[in-house]
């Protein structure tokens, strides 16, 4: 019942540059479990989301929120091998104009890598120790393109070159290791545009860089694609990161989207519990000390008996705030307001915007 | 637990009490050098050394913290590692409430074992997966043969309350908690035996954010309630500068500044320092438009085995000019409160005016540099300070920039005025 609510609701939903008809990946529905042996593991339940080309979105959440599942069911990676036994998936993905659940293996390799590429968090161990980084991105374009090695050689230095490697010539026969991190990232991120794919998923691009490295490769990122025109999915749990790359944001609860809606509109005017726990937690560079950080109080939650109603309902301050006990029995759905912003909260939007302009933000 | 507790009762923290400079010095360091040496052949014999830290001298005082900053292999963890000695230093000296503890054998080193202790980073690796919970917080109680008042049990069933722990959870393994709930394990082992210095290594980087804040402040509590000196090593700038006093910033081996915790963020000397505030992300859509303040460095950290001569950082950065190559320039206070290794600081008097040509790496480096930072007094990056900046003429610093010997003195003039003006109003205070 719930499910199908979510989906109803999901088919009128306007975005921002178009109808979801329009869009270039729409998910819809999409649930992903895991049958363990102690009890089937909801990591992605229930999520609608859409994303058109030129545009990044980003997924925020706690590890455990389903934000890298949801990546890889994109890829189409939770089918491959022995692995597909392990896995319930339903709902949908379009991915222009193809539907990638329902659709063979076989098609979804032919899409994966071409159409859509990832960027994983660990380059060590994404990028193969044995082969040299040349050898890796020759073979990622020729498995989509038929052309001699010379040729596929060529665009590997070519994309090593745009990603800003220097002497690409040279370090082309280098393997992953003689790279330091940042320049590992910078090639992984030359493999997956070798073939210009449309939609580039990053998970956690950065989180193992320092700093002035991150600065490096979101710059890269971002001038990327503007060069392409590519849709960005970006998993982060860096709200900083989020602010600076992001036109979308995502912020993903124990499986679920709990709220979702333009940058701007999630950071100023942020409607879901959550949310404003996760403002809330970060120290601010550009902040004095003084003021204490407010945390999230508890931990996430098990994803195999996730709690009944709102899943953030142990968390959440505001839980006895509805009348009856609705926050622990009714879990809530995502609704519409103001300037494309959705969120799923049952607290009433007078609440909601009290609690956000005289308790929260002040503190922030 | 204890957040929601103390919320309303913290809601400020009452950091700045007293004025740092008067509180009795806990931890001395002075030329501290820890080298890794590489061996080669059937001989063994030492063909070079890994320069993890390279001569570091600091005090950290009773009741602050001391935040250390750098990427990661610039020398910090092992910076830790030394100071409390669980690692021997190779030269240089730590004094410990002024008793020399450099040499100090393992059984004499033991006693203080309890006085300084460290909180590491990876909840997973630092705790024993086949003790109790019990066990592992009682461990420094038995090896250090105290017997606290109304027994160990009791006594460890207190510090797991006083982490937000359960008292019930004394009988439990490591593998039944959370990442956070494991920290706070780790932080009630550190605790057990009242120290005076605690070290923590990296205390949260391993956890999520809204687990990080609550562990932010339980430590932030227990400083309160323990009156304990934290040394709190994070390559996060956001948390160091939240829980901070002072901050030290390291580079290659070598600390490049040293400042109180809000000069440093709002107006850093050292090009360093500026470029590691800029590069870090803000969570505010409204600064993308101010993206253009960031200074990205050129390349990667060179290596500890082969460091660059005289100033570390003279390979990437704008300013670099001869004297950067030759000379190491040595950690001074040139402003009330502010320490720093630069030859051409930002916001103060050039140390060597004489030296105008840039290196010809430093005008690529400068490339990279947005003409808004170079012209802008340093306070611009880090967004709060930006009423405090000095009022300098612009153009002078680009034209000092850009070598124009006139114009580089018209530069460091006004920026000694600036110095002076800061100078004054500390003292007024």
């Amino acid at each position: 019942m719930t499910e199908l609510s979510n989906t109803s609701a999901a088919v009128g939903e306007p975005t921002s540059a178009g109808t979801a008809s329009e869009a270039f990946l729409r998910v819809r529905d999409l649930k992903v479990h895991f049958p363990t042996d102690d009890g089937l593991v909801k990591s992605v339940d229930g999520l609608t989301f859409s994303l058109e080309k030129g545009r990044t979105l980003a997924v925020v959440g706690e590890s455990g929120s389903g934000k890298s599942v949801t990546s890889q069911a994109i890829m189409g990676l939770h089918r491959l091998g022995t692995r597909g036994k392990n896995v319930q998936m339903s709902g949908e993905i379009w991915l222009g104009g193809k539907e990638l659940v329902s659709a063979a293996p076989d098609e979804v390799r032919k899409l994966r890598g071409r159409e859509m590429a990832m960027i994983f968090q660990d380059p060590l161990s994404a990028m193969h120790p044995y082969y040299t980084i040349g050898n890796q991105i020759v073979e990622a374009y020729r498995v989509h393109h038929k052309v001699s090695k010379k040729v596929a050689r060529a665009r590997a230095i070519e994309m090593l070159d745009r990603v800003g490697i220097p002497e690409p010539g040279k370090r082309v026969d280098s393997y992953p290791h003689e790279f330091s991190g940042g320049m590992r990232q910078r090639a992984m991120i030359a493999m997956a545009l070798v073939n210009n794919p449309e939609l580039l998923i990053a998970d956690e691009p950065t989180t193992a860089l320092d700093v002035t490295v991150q600065a490096q490769i979101l710059d890269l990122i971002r001038d990327l694609q503007k060069e392409f025109g590519s849709a960005v999915i970006m998993i982060t749990h860096d709200l900083g990161v989020v602010a600076e790359i992001a036109d979308d944001v995502l912020v993903m609860y124990g499986g679920r989207c709990v709220e979702r809606g333009p940058l701007a509109e999630v950071f100023e005017k942020p409607q879901h519990p959550y949310t404003w726990g996760l403002l809330g937690s970060m120290p601010r560079i550009d902040r004095e000390t003084s003021e204490r950080l407010i945390p999230v109080k508890g931990s996430p939650p098990s994803l195999i008996n996730v709690p009944s109603g709102c899943a953030f309902n142990p968390r959440c301050p505001y839980a006895d705030l509805p009348k009856g006990n609705v926050t622990r029995t009714v879990r809530p759905e995502l609704e519409l307001a103001d300037g494309g912003h959705w969120s799923a909260c049952h607290l009433s939007t007078e609440d909601r915007t009290r609690i956000w302009t005289e308790e929260i933000a002040p503190k922030l | 637990m204890s957040e929601t507790k103390k919320t309303d009762a913290g809601a400020s923290v009452p950091r700045q009490a007293s004025a740092p400079e008067d509180r009795e010095v806990l931890l001395r360091v002075e030329g501290l050098t820890k080298h890794f040496p590489i061996k080669k052949g059937i001989l063994q014999r030492q063909v070079a050394a890994v320069k993890a830290v390279d001569g570091i001298d600091f005090e950290v005082r009773k009741g602050e913290t001391l935040g250390v900053v750098g990427e990661s292999g610039c020398g910090k963890s092992t910076m830790g590692r030394v100071i409390t000695r669980l690692q021997d230093p190779t030269g240089g000296s730590i004094h410990f409430e002024g008793r020399d503890i450099t040499r100090l054998s393992t059984a004499k080193m033991r006693p203080l074992r309890r006085d300084i202790q460290m909180i590491f980073q990876d909840p997973y690796g630092s705790l024993n997966p086949r003790h109790t919970i019990g066990s592992i917080v009682s461990a420094p109680f038995r090896l250090q043969g105290v017997e606290p008042e109304g027994g160990v049990k009791k006594e460890v069933q207190r510090l797991l309350e006083l982490v937000g722990l359960s008292p019930e959870h004394y009988n439990r393994y490591p593998h039944e908690f959370s990442g956070g709930q494991r920290q706070r394990i780790g932080i009630a082992r550190a605790l057990a035996l009242k120290p005076k210095l605690v070290v923590a290594d990296e205390p949260v980087s391993a956890l999520d954010v809204s687990i990080q804040a609550q562990v932010v402040n339980l430590m932030d509590d227990l400083q309160q309630e323990l009156g304990l000196t934290y040394v709190i090593i994070a390559h996060d700038l956001s948390v160091v500068r939240h829980v901070s006093d002072r901050v030290a910033v390291m580079y290659l081996g070598k600390m490049v500044e040293l400042a109180d915790s809000t000069k440093l963020y709002e107006t850093p000397m050292h090009p360093y320092t500026k470029a590691l505030m800029s590069a870090v992300p803000v969570p505010d859509p409204n600064r993308r438009g101010a993206k253009s303040d960031r200074i990205l460095l050129k390349g990667d950290v060179p290596s500890p085995i082969k460091p660059p001569s005289g100033c570390r950082f003279h390979t990437r950065c704008w300013k670099a000019t001869q004297v950067c190559k030759t000379t190491e320039p040595l950690l001074l206070e040139l402003r009330p409160g502010q320490r720093v290794a630069c030859h051409h600081p930002e916001g103060a008097p050039d140390q060597a005016p004489q030296d105008v040509v840039l290196l010809s790496a430093a005008r690529e480096a400068a490339e990279l540099v947005p003409d808004e930072v170079t012209d802008k007094a340093p306070a611009e990056p880090v967004a709060t300070g930006s009423d405090k900046a000095p009022a300098e003429p612009a153009a002078a610093e680009e034209a000092a920039v850009t070598e124009e010997p006139a114009a580089e003195k018209a530069g460091s003039a006004s920026d000694s005025a600036a110095a002076e003006a800061d100078r004054q109003e500390s003292t007024d205070q």
